[in-house]
């Protein structure tokens, strides 16, 4: 059952606040996935401990880095549930885990960020990881 | 490192664990709670060495990187079966 919107309102603007596009309904994931081009990261967000103390802030530093993707897209697990289900179809090999990330590349997955490897680290270990995979999957940093 | 939102619980409540037995079984699954009999495990796979033609450590290796497919809502196991508990996370 999911929680009340106004419990919820906060987890949600805290990635809304830093450009990440709310997919609340499957037709907004489909839209979201149907744009290849480029690259984007997903994050399926949760109400869980480990989103609000190491997920999102670990996100929100990720993107202060140089490098980041094109676009960036969150669905909420609990929350959404048909966006959810949509969005997990279209990664059907991977396991549902939430809160977890997902780096894309012309509508590929290139990276992923279990829930596993959220939980028990730092916002700080989180960012690095994700600002690595920035790095390695996407390009290297403009010379200033 | 995460805070400890349920002191009353063992140290790797909420926490993704790979459980490996004396026997040929490895778990993996949220840690929920665990003393010295049991080991409780929430949402949690099980794998038998040799399935799907795959060694322990190479399920192991799957999981880290992906996950699981739960197969189990709730697990108990008995430490005395227990040879090792270790963090899905720093595999």
């Amino acid at each position: 059952m999911p929680y009340s919107e106004l419990m919820v309102a906060p987890m949600r603007a805290e990635l809304a606040s830093v450009g990440f596009e709310e997919l609340r309904t499957a037709e907004d994931v489909d839209a979201f996935m149907s744009q290849k081009e480029g690259t984007a990261l997903l994050i399926l967000n949760s109400v869980c401990g480990c989103a609000a103390g190491q997920a999102r802030p670990g996100v929100r530093k990720a993107l202060e880095h140089s490098v980041r993707p094109d676009r960036l897209a969150t669905v909420f697990a609990g929350q959404d549930v048909e966006a959810v289900a949509r969005a997990r179809g279209y990664f059907a090999d991977i396991p549902p885990s939430s809160p977890s990330m997902v780096l894309l590349k012309d509508g590929e997955v290139i990276y992923f960020v279990p829930r596993h490897r959220i939980e028990s680290r730092s916002a700080d270990d989180v960012a690095a990881d994700l600002t690595a995979a920035f790095d390695r999957y996407i390009a290297a940093p403009t010379p200033a | 490192m995460a805070p400890d939102w349920h002191p009353e619980r063992h140290e790797l409540h909420g926490i993704t664990v790979v459980v490996d037995t004396r026997g040929a079984e490895i778990y993996v699954g949220r840690c929920d709670d665990m003393d010295d009999q049991r080991v409780i495990l929430l949402d949690a796979d099980m794998h038998k060495d040799g399935d799907d033609g795959r060694t322990k450590s190479e399920y192991v290796e799957r999981a880290a990187q992906f996950g699981i497919w739960k197969k189990f809502d709730r697990l108990e196991l008995a430490q005395s079966d227990v040879a090792s508990i270790r963090r899905l996370g720093e595999v």
